[in-house]
């Protein structure tokens, strides 16, 4: 009995381990600008299926639009790494335009650039690395994107606002993506192991079985919260961003840059996508449920606490582990207390579950205790 | 010119609260209802009826049940695809069972009653829990609600993954055959449901929702009870939706599975609210016709423009225009279409001299 009970745990945690990846996306940008950004699960498909159609194979159907509108992007960051450039520049001496010259040589870096990767993208799929590369500057990209075009203008609303605007992004960046490197599923080859592992075979008959796939991306996960915890704690932005996310109006006013923070925040998140579409991608597939991960992670979130991005992890920990457990266990009690047709509780079980621990913490585990006052 | 109120003198109470204070807004209101009742009924096609007015009212009736939640007692639900599952199961159910009583007036009651009774169960958390806290935890109502309509077999008479159907329709002796019956079936209620929720919102309990709404500790301290005042808040709300969401599987699609009712017809309905206006139930009316067109104008559009387009292709373009849509309608008004119709009243009011 123990056996399997705790294969279903592990296995139970692993996938938690990959919805709190998802989660995490959600708790940074809400920490940081107070947006409950809904449209987490659209980037993460739109990061799956950009690596997915990069580095596969093409079949000649979409590849114009496609090879058009790569060359594009690639313009575009380069474009932006110019006008940053000569806005810190511009800072930097205080007055004055920045040089003109210089700024047009860019500007002919950037087209060769963007050039040169169409160019490679229609010769054929591109090497895994690159691949990567190009859809992180591209979540960079889509992160100045939708600061520029839609937070900016809707500062100061109020949160329920904000969260139907990244709604409507959620939307937009589903069709745009489907659009652009259309609706099949692809398949994202990062070279995981595929056999099945046997854990502590002399203490269980058989052993535990593990998916060794589950286990490599649970360490990158792992990694990777470490790596953004040691960026939060220690790093000149990092604390920047702690401090926008105490307070706003604070932060501004001693001399951070809120709309330069935003748009770390957002390509941060973007990353994380990145890292979560990959995962989910080469798990599942690349295809639209995909984007549905995200209503998977939002009882992490709520159960975790909006705030804090330990509680993301445990959170997913939790979920992950309590999900499988009650499907595996609960499911056949009540099919047969009920007279149920089939399973499938895992649907709503994390959520009851996350409802029932915010009874008794109505911020979630970890997150900021709320004070009202009149 | 002619929109003035000068001249208009009230002399007893009961004018000066009337709903609509001023005659010429009394007059535009009945011949909106005058050509709703006749004139429509004379000009409009089957699919004039089915695709746009059917659906028009019917959700305008869940946008004004959730605006009574959303908009004026400012608690955030996602869950109004699972309370209009329960509405329309419901309806089903007694229905199906007590065949004698086939008279839908009383099968939509029922729903309502039945999401009602469920409203109030998921809207006990709201007292402890707060803001996106409590929009995620009503995902949890609408993801149980769900999967019980596909699972639980007594609920669905024991149907393959919960479609049920209904037929031969009657509301005191009156057949409803044709879209043109069902339409004006539809109107009645609608009519009738957007009085009671105007009278409920602009009373004592409307006020008191509007408190809670503001600011809950304050309302507490001035002295509304926040337990009563919030789930009178689901109840009513949750009636309005469950009502709704029998009308939907009774008079629009008349087969139907739990799918119908998922999270999707969530978000529209609360896109609806949004756009437009929280805290309007014209809002309501107006983000409903906002939300029913547009995808019908988009899908519509390539065709009259003359471009051919694979279907795949078009759905998803749809997606990416109405999702801009979206959210160049938050940037432009973020207080809704309502809060436009009284900026145009109020310049009417000067037209035309502004000054």
């Amino acid at each position: 009995m123990l056996g399997p009970f705790l294969e279903t745990l592990i296995g139970g945690l692993l996938t938690g381990v990959l919805y709190s990846l998802v989660a995490l996306g959600f708790v940074l940008i809400f920490k940081a600008s107070g947006v409950f950004n809904f449209a987490q699960g659209a980037m993460v498909l739109f990061a799956a299926l950009t690596v997915a159609r990069l580095a596969g194979e093409i079949d000649n159907k979409e590849v114009h639009l496609a090879n058009f509108v790569v060359a594009a992007a690639i313009l575009g960051v380069a474009l932006a790494l110019v006008g940053w450039y000569c806005w810190r520049e511009y800072v930097a001496r205080g007055s004055g335009a920045p040089e003109r010259r210089k700024i047009q040589m860019l500007a002919a870096l950037g087209a060769i650039v963007g050039g040169g990767a169409a160019w490679l993208y229609g010769k054929g799929a591109w090497p895994m690395w690159l691949a990567i590369a190009a859809t992180a500057a591209i979540m960079g990209l889509l992160a100045y994107a939708i600061e520029r075009l839609v937070l900016r203008h809707l500062v100061n609303q109020e949160g329920i606002i904000l969260f139907m605007a990244t709604l409507g992004i959620a939307y937009f960046l589903d069709g745009f993506g489907q659009t652009l490197w259309g609706s099949d599923i692809y398949t994202i080859n990062l070279g995981l192991p595929k056999d099945p592992i046997f854990l502590l075979e002399g203490v269980f008959p058989g052993g535990l079985l593990v998916d060794p796939g589950d286990l490599v991306a649970a360490v990158i996960a792992a990694a990777l919260v470490v790596v953004l915890a040691i960026f939060f704690q220690t790093t000149r932005v990092g604390r920047a961003l702690r401090a926008v996310a105490d307070d706003h109006a604070a932060a501004q006013s001693v001399g951070i840059p809120l709309k330069t923070i935003w748009l770390i925040v957002w390509t941060v998140s973007g990353f994380v996508a990145l890292a979560a579409g990959l995962i989910w991608g080469a798990k599942l597939g690349v295809q639209f449920s995909i984007s549905l991960i995200a209503l998977k992670a939002l009882p992490v979130l709520i159960l975790g606490g909006f705030t804090s991005v330990p509680g993301a992890i445990v959170g997913g920990l939790i979920i992950g582990a309590g999900e499988k457990l009650s499907e595996v266990f609960l499911a056949p009690i009540l099919i047969r207390a009920f007279d149920l047709a089939g399973g499938g509780i895992e649907n709503w079980f994390a959520y009851v579950l996350a409802l029932v621990f915010l009874l008794f913490r109505p911020q979630g585990l970890f997150g900021e205790r709320i004070i009202e006052r009149v | 010119m002619f929109y003035r109120e000068a001249g208009q003198f009230k002399t007893d109470y009961a004018a000066d609260q009337q709903i609509f204070p001023i005659l010429q807004d009394r007059l535009f209101v009945l011949a909106v209802i005058a050509v709703a009742f006749l004139a429509v009924p004379a000009l409009a096609s089957p699919y004039l009826y089915t695709e746009i007015l059917i659906p028009f009212l019917i959700l305008s009736l869940a946008a004004i049940g959730l605006n009574i939640l959303v908009g004026y007692c400012g608690q955030v639900s996602l869950g109004t695809g699972g309370f209009m599952a329960v509405g329309a199961y419901a309806a089903y159910n007694l229905w199906l069972r007590v065949p004698e009583l086939n008279n839908l007036i009383v099968v939509f009651l029922f729903g309502g009653l039945m999401a009602a009774a469920v409203g109030i169960l998921f809207g006990i958390p709201s007292l402890r829990i707060k803001g996106f806290y409590l929009a995620v935890a009503t995902l949890a109502s609408q993801f149980f609600l769900d999967w019980m309509f596909a699972r639980v077999k007594w609920l669905t008479n024991h149907t393959p993954s919960g479609s049920v159907a209904v037929g031969h329709l009657e509301v005191f002796g009156w057949h409803i055959d044709t879209p043109a019956d069902r339409y004006l079936l539809i109107l009645g209620i609608v009519v009738v449901a957007t009085v009671v929720a105007k009278n409920l919102v602009r009373g004592h309990i409307g006020r008191s929702w509007m408190a809670i709404r503001d600011m809950d500790i304050a309302a507490e301290i001035i002295g509304f009870r926040p337990l009563r005042t919030k789930l009178t808040a689901f109840a009513v709300s949750s009636f309005f939706i469950g009502v709704a969401g029998a009308m939907w599987g009774f008079l629009r699609l008349g087969s139907w599975e739990p799918l119908a009712f998922d999270i999707n017809r969530s978000f529209q309905i609360l896109f609806m609210v949004i756009i437009g206006g929280l805290g309007s139930l014209l809002g309501s009316f107006l983000g409903a016709a906002f939300i029913v067109l547009v995808p019908i104008v988009l899908n519509q559009l390539p065709g009259w423009l003359g471009v051919r387009m694979s279907t795949a292709l078009l759905s998803h373009l749809e997606f990416m225009v109405f999702g801009a849509m979206i959210v160049f309608f938050l940037i432009v008004e973020p207080h809704g279409l309502a809060r436009l119709w009284s900026v145009a009243k109020e310049k009417l009011r000067l037209w035309p001299f502004p000054h």
